[in-house]
């Protein structure tokens, strides 16, 4: 459990994320702006508190390893690698800049820190079998973490996926779905609708669990049941918001890519 | 000649033998290991061997995600699957991620025969042709299979393998030696080139050397096992001595063998050529040999390319 003191430490954390990734964003003028908040109390909790990681040596064999299947939300996890200090915090205004290390979508060559490439929706949990398949043949330990995007569930290798990693009895996967309720071109109940996500993934045969995915302390009770659940992959859906913390934008069906200038970046990271 | 070998046998027991000597190898299958025989990779390893069901899509990002974690995954499926069902996630996944997975797809063009026109890849390498660095090869003959397959081992990064399956002739020996990227002089003639690709081609190409033999012609004969990286100089060198060429593949002739050839040709040396293949046509169902005069893919229609380059090298 969460003590007090942890809790109001990493509720600062995410809010110095939250901050980091409005201000790269803002400092470009466009970018996911939608789905990178709506992931940023997962990521604070799973980089300050359960991965175990080394800045130092980003490579290490046996780390614990995040597949950010959306990979769109690179700039949240951008802010969290900097922040770690798996490179300068400088680097966030080069985002998607030509030449630069921080790409729009993760890209396991260019950034350390970043597990896996990702950005063709669909195949995170895929390539997140893969390595938990290697690790248990190497008798690694580790987690393998994924984070699914709720519009990225509509891609039929997510459910190729979800039974092989129940198939393979991979228990060592803890994924979660961002369940915002808009994707990009509007709320999905009206696009593409997923609907009962939950027991899509119990049918699967994974051990299921539903929570705010802004609320550090449910995020961490349902990260700890994962980790002890002796034979199946874990779905964490996670109720979230898009846009969350940003007032103008949350919720907004238009904020999956949108222009920011940095003025009003930096009047949004004011009122956080 | 030794007799004939059943090529999916090759493929198997030099996995298997591979996976002794390389603990990195891991086998990836879609329900089709009845396919491809490679139950004894399985017997033996069966913790390293993964039969994801009807998915080839995740087959290869799960390829790929074994790969980031340091092992050198096999993936098994039929060409047709590998190139046009997998496309994104081979691109993406694997190769755009500079990992190291081996696609083979079997039952390349023509020798999908009884399988017809749905599973019958004339496109495969036109489509992986376009992924920068990955290397593309068909192997020939058993020895060949074997060779390029070590060969592949120790080369890091993203092959795809077209894998005839059925028997093949033995074509080399034991001693010769293979490279990616470095076609194989079977023949050497002086008068026009055939640059083949594969069991059935590289074998008809043969027979067709005999035929212009018979005819005066003498006919070097090249296997040009890689078809990316194209043999730049071996192109280069048999334009140079022979001054007509005839390319020769089991498949479309858009953006396989024939366009690669012809890319070097006319950026180095423009030289009389022609291209055997298939000509905008979709598969059908049939027996091999049923389908190799159905779409071409015969001695006597190298021959007849043969020597209509010749002509045109005449007045060249």
């Amino acid at each position: 459990m969460l003590d007090e003191k942890t809790l109001t430490e990493l509720t600062e954390k995410a809010k110095e994320i939250r901050a980091l990734t409005i201000d790269a964003i803002g400092y470009l003028g466009v970018g996911h702006l939608g789905g990178s908040m709506s992931v940023v109390e997962v990521l604070t909790m799973l980089y300050y508190r359960h991965m175990d990681i080394d800045p130092a040596n980003p490579r290490k064999v046996d780390r614990d390893q995040l597949v950010l299947s959306k990979g769109h939300a690179g700039p949240t996890l951008y802010s969290v690698l900097a922040d770690k200090g798996y490179f300068p915090k400088e680097w966030l205004h080069t985002l998607n800049r030509g030449g630069t290390r921080l790409p729009s979508h993760c890209d396991r060559n260019l950034t350390p820190g970043i597990d896996m490439t990702t950005g063709s929706l669909g195949q995170g949990l895929s390539a997140a079998i893969g390595i938990a398949l290697s690790h248990r043949l190497d008798g690694i330990a580790s987690k393998i973490f994924v984070i699914i995007g709720d519009g990225e569930s509509n891609e039929g290798q997510v459910w190729e996926a979800a039974q092989a990693a129940s198939q393979f009895k991979l228990n060592h996967i803890i994924a979660f779905t961002d369940y915002n309720k808009l994707q990009l071109d509007g709320f999905m109940h009206e696009i593409m609708n997923i609907e009962d996500l939950t027991s899509k993934w119990v049918s699967n045969g994974w051990f299921v669990q539903r929570i705010n995915g802004h609320d550090l302390a449910q995020i961490d009770l349902a990260i700890e049941r994962a980790k002890n659940e002796p034979l199946r992959p874990s779905m964490i859906v996670m109720d979230t918001i898009k846009g969350k913390g940003v007032d103008f934008a949350e919720n907004q069906s238009n904020n999956h890519n949108m222009k920011l200038d940095y003025e009003t970046a930096l009047a949004a990271i004011a009122k956080l | 000649m030794s007799k004939p070998l059943e090529m999916r046998a090759v493929y198997t027991e030099t996995l298997l033998q591979l996976g002794q000597m390389d603990e990195r190898i891991v086998l990836l299958e879609a329900d089709l290991m009845r396919a491809t025989g490679s139950k004894n990779f399985k017997d033996e390893f069966p913790h390293r061997t993964f039969n994801v069901g009807v998915a080839e899509a995740n087959m290869v990002s799960i390829s790929a995600g074994l790969s980031s974690a340091g092992k050198l995954p096999f993936a098994n499926t039929f060409a047709c699957f590998a190139a046009r069902r997998t496309f994104d996630q081979f691109f993406i996944s694997a190769n755009y991620a500079r990992l190291n997975v081996k696609l083979v797809g079997s039952d390349p063009g023509v020798t999908a025969a009884l399988n017809g026109g749905t599973h019958m890849a004339f496109e495969d390498m036109g489509i992986m042709r376009t992924i920068p660095k990955l290397v593309i090869f068909e192997p020939s003959d058993p020895i060949s299979l074997k060779k390029l397959m070590h060969a592949c081992v120790e080369y890091y990064g993203c092959t795809y393998m077209r894998l005839h399956r059925s028997f093949a002739d033995v074509l080399y020996d034991e001693t010769d030696d293979f490279e990616l990227g470095k076609g194989k002089v079977l023949r050497q003639g002086k008068d026009v080139a055939l640059i083949a690709t594969g069991v059935v081609m590289v074998g008809e190409a043969l027979k067709a050397a005999e035929i212009l033999a018979e005819k005066g012609i003498s006919a070097t004969v090249v296997d040009m096992h890689t078809i990316k990286p194209i043999d730049r100089d071996l192109v280069i060198q048999l334009a140079e001595t022979c001054g007509a060429i005839v390319t020769c593949e089991n498949h479309q002739i858009v953006n396989g063998l024939g366009s690669a050839v012809a890319e070097v040709l006319v950026e180095e040396i423009p030289t009389p050529m022609a291209r055997v293949g298939v000509k905008d046509l979709f598969g059908e169902v049939g027996t091999l040999d049923y389908l190799k005069e159905r779409f071409g893919l015969t001695a006597a229609v190298i021959v007849e390319h043969a020597e209509q380059v010749l002509e045109k090298k005449k007045s060249h």
